[in-house]
């Protein structure tokens, strides 16, 4: 008897938790409010079985407690209602997988038109990268890093010239349009993580991942990476920020250019970076094919 | 079943002195008990270790003993002890080895000799699992996954030797599993006695059978991973390691795919997660059946349910790796695969709750422990739905949504049925009763305590409170009220941390002082209770194996003297 009470209020009082709980999902700043609705789908449905199958399990518990001189039925099987019950169940199923996967088919087509921005995790701290006015990211890759080209940009890329490189800063996004993030790891593995965007991605080391989304809300959230990632893990902080268009173009045109990071470094800086790009594994002869063409890219960048 | 008979006239292995017999024992009984024991120890090490980390969540700052470090050990080796070293070893190890026999009316394992081997090989992965608390830098801090490339780079706790020492821990632990699982699988299909057909076995059984063949299958993935990344931490190999950056170095290592590792961990992992599951589905639907006093609902249907979890569990391990970085159109399938597995899941929630339904219901503390698992795996089922359904994982993924999911799931619940079966068929292994009070005391604590650790964890995670996190630190998204939360956790989980206790007194106490037990306390009708001895003397059966004319749920059978009737009784 007891336990049959305890299940039943274990249930009011779970739904009373959920009801009266201060903690619940972040305000949506992104677009994916398909999302949500997935998971306030899936709740509902849950919430429905969960309630419904502990209280008939609750009620049995009472209506069929031993009693002196009560005998269980003997029923092996009833087929039909096994039927029954097995295509409400698929039915239900179906029911919130359908808007999981919908919202999932949206979260995989990046739209034509949305700009790139790249992410760079390294252990502990986020790093980011705007591809400039010709909308193109250099190559990069962690072979080419340097201290003076902490982002790994290879200096012979001509595309990678105007990428503007925040590598202390916030991130900052334009509110309304939509934006792919590309995502990058320099060592471990990472995770970009912003709970009011709702989207999230892994960073991994050797490859390239993405997910897009579209800022809705301004203002300045946190960057938290969320794939364990060592010691630091939870000191793994960033912030973004999601501003208008107008304030968004004011911030960028005080960025810094891989081309002027180019420009300004003293030459054996140049050269160090040089050496990484070259495909010769001479040192001696790298750097001394290598001047020619830095003096190359001092003078375009100028 | 010439085969059973020809095996009965087999000579047994018996032992000849207390060493054979309780040492180097081939005895499955005996195994079976050694199996439960190291597993429950280190169970009991990794118990503390989750102590020590809602220590630090709950109280953040007041344990300076406690570090980043210190913290993502206890996490990492809490969850691999937990999944691998307790629930795997307890529930095939332990159960498997004393069920099988006795259920399907056998006189031990087919391989009574490497049975025993299986066991050491155990313990020896066990010892070297703990020699890792005690290498330079101790034990590997990164996570019970052990995701390269962070498992083996610098600015991971453990990062030289406590991965070295898991990973030939993982790599012993399979090859004795091995030898167990091909142990259970062939004894289940070789050794059953006359009359026992496959359809007439206890769930236990199928459940336990199930999770072997589904372990001979997924533990070699594992293997494989765990050396290769020993290749890769000791010999410079990159199949998991591509050119990063690393201190300030680049490494000399190119090309390897973390995301490797990932596939081959998951494609053990998630079967793996049923392989600890299905022995406690099995078990729950007998301690159900027989304390309800009547027949399990739909029995084919059970069987086939646990044949098609089983089967469907290969096919959903990426549901773990959506946001992993890996071709983002694979969760269109996986997804549904995941959400597939659902259906036949339910149908055994639903005939639980239809065997309890029209019975004859005897609260008794196995009992207790059984509803107590409906109620937490109903709530712990439902809650992968969110997490198998991909869209609605990405916001909750590698949040404490994920923690509490799976600690409802496959740590809760599993380990209710544990405690359930412990307190089921102790009569029968020591022939002693355990105090009813104490064990009511031991159930109300764990059952509502549990409930109150992980429902709270549901919500934060909901809100985006990340998981593995040594502190939230100032975010703005975190409110004050989640640290309250966290100690309110940590408090709960420290007053059912100290209830465990209340078990092992009861359980240790009865052992000597427990009166002595009937054969068949709980009227059960399926084999093991039907043994000439209690406990069952080596060879189980006496001089001539039982014969079995029906199945093992004839409860309440309408015109019976009895409310059950023996599976040996001849059909009338």
């Amino acid at each position: 008897m007891p336990i049959a009470i305890a299940i039943a209020l274990l249930v009011f009082g779970s739904v009373a938790f959920h009801l009266f709980s201060p903690w619940w999902r972040t305000p949506l700043a992104s677009n994916w409010s398909s999302i949500d609705s997935a998971l306030d789908v899936t709740l509902w449905i849950c919430a429905a079985a969960f309630v419904l199958l502990n209280l008939f399990l609750a009620w049995v518990l009472i209506r069929y407690r031993h009693r002196a001189g009560h005998r269980a039925h003997y029923e092996p099987e009833n087929s039909s209602l096994e039927k029954r019950l097995t295509i409400w169940t698929a039915i239900a199923v179906a029911g919130l997988l359908a808007p999981g996967l919908v919202a999932w088919a949206k979260y995989v087509s990046v739209p034509q038109e949305a700009a790139i921005v790249e992410a760079v995790g390294q252990q502990w701290q986020w790093a980011f990268r705007y591809p400039g006015p010709d909308g193109v990211l250099g190559a990069a890759a962690v072979k080419y890093v340097t201290p003076d080209n902490v982002l790994g940009l290879d200096p012979l890329d001509p595309f990678g010239r105007d990428d503007l490189l925040v590598e202390a800063g916030d991130l900052h996004l334009p509110i309304g349009k939509p934006v792919k993030m590309v995502l990058r790891s320099k060592d471990v593995l990472h995770d970009f993580y912003v709970p009011e965007f709702r989207a999230k991605m892994d960073l991994v080391p050797g490859i390239v991942t993405y997910f897009w989304m579209t800022p809705t809300k301004t203002g300045t959230f946190d960057i938290l990476c969320a794939e364990l990632c060592g010691t630091g893990h939870h000191e793994m902080r960033g912030k973004v920020v999601v501003e208008s268009p107008k304030a968004f173009a004011n911030w960028q045109a005080q960025q810094v250019s891989f081309g002027q990071i180019l420009a300004d470094a003293p030459p054996a800086a140049l050269s160090a970076m040089l050496v990484r790009a070259s495909a010769c594994s001479v040192p001696g002869q790298a750097i001394a094919t290598a001047f020619p063409t830095a003096n190359d890219i001092i003078r375009s960048a100028r | 079943m010439a085969t059973t008979l020809a095996d009965d006239l087999r000579p047994l292995h018996h032992p000849h002195s207390w060493v054979t017999r309780y040492v180097w024992s081939q005895d499955h009984k005996v195994i079976a008990i050694q199996y439960s024991c190291t597993a429950i120890s280190i169970g009991l090490v990794a118990l503390v270790l989750s102590a020590l980390m809602r220590l630090q969540l709950g109280f953040p700052g007041s344990f300076p003993a406690i570090q980043p470090d210190n913290y993502l050990q206890f996490v990492s080796m809490h969850g691999m002890i937990m999944v691998v070293y307790l629930l795997t070893a307890l529930l095939l190890g332990g159960f498997g080895n004393y069920l099988i026999p006795l259920m399907i009316g056998a006189r031990d394992m087919v391989f009574p000799f490497v049975n025993m081997l299986s066991y050491w090989l155990y313990l020896l992965s066990v010892i070297v699992l703990v020699t890792g608390f005690f290498v330079p830098g101790g034990p590997t801090g990164a996570g019970w996954t052990l995701y390269p490339p962070q498992a083996i780079s610098e600015g991971t706790p453990g990062h030289q030797w406590g991965i070295v020492t898991m990973l030939v821990s993982l790599a012993i632990f399979v090859v004795a599993f091995t030898m167990g699982g091909l142990n259970y699988v062939t004894t289940v299909l070789q050794a059953r006695t006359k009359g026992m057909t496959l359809m007439r076995m206890p769930l236990s059984v199928w459940g336990i059978f199930t999770a072997s063949v589904m372990g001979l299958l997924a533990f070699p993935a594992l293997f494989v991973a765990a050396i290769m990344m020993l290749f890769d931490h000791l010999a410079g190999t990159s199949f998991f390691m591509p050119t990063m950056q690393s201190m300030g170095r680049i490494t000399p290592t190119e090309g390897g795919s973390p995301l490797l590792f990932q596939h081959l961990f998951w494609f053990f992992g998630h079967p793996e997660v049923y392989i600890v599951a299905l022995p406690a589905f099995g078990i729950v639907s007998d301690l159900i059946s027989v304390h309800a006093r009547r027949n399990i609902f739909g029995y084919r249907m059970m069987v086939w349910a646990i044949v098609i979890i089983g089967a469907l569990s290969f096919v959903v391990w990426a549901h773990h790796m959506y946001v992993s970085g890996m071709n983002p159109y694979f969760g269109f399938f996986f997804a549904t695969s995941t959400l597939v597995i659902a259906v036949p899941t339910a149908i055994k929630v639903y005939n639980w709750l239809l065997t309890l339904w029209r019975g004859d219901i005897h609260l008794r503390v196995p009992m207790l422990f059984a509803i107590a698992f409906i109620f937490t795996f109903i709530h712990g089922g439902l809650s992968g739905l969110f997490l198998g359904n991909v869209s609605v994982d990405v916001p909750l993924s590698d949040t404490f949504f994920v923690v509490a999911h799976f600690h409802m799931v496959m740590g809760v619940s599993p380990v209710l049925v544990i405690f359930g079966a412990i307190y089921h068929w102790y009569p029968k292994i020591f022939g002693r009763m355990w105090n009813e009070t104490l064990g009511k005391l031991h159930f109300w604590i764990t059952f509502l305590g549990v409930y109150a650790i992980f429902l709270p964890m549901h919500y934060l995670g909901i809100l985006g409170v990340p998981r593995r996190y040594y502190a939230l630190g100032e975010t703005a998204f975190i409110p004050q009220s989640v640290h309250l939360a966290n100690e309110w956790i940590s408090i709960a989980a420290l007053i059912v941390f100290a209830a465990q206790g209340l078990f092992f007194i009861n359980m240790i106490w009865s052992l000597f002082r427990g009166p002595k037990a009937d054969p068949n306390p709980w009227g059960a009708a399926s084999l093991e209770w039907l043994t000439p001895d209690t406990p069952p003397a080596h060879g189980n059966w006496g001089a001539k194996l039982p014969v079995v004319y029906r199945w093992a749920y004839d409860y309440s059978v309408p015109g019976a003297p009895r409310d059950f009737i023996p599976q040996t009784e001849p059909r009338a």
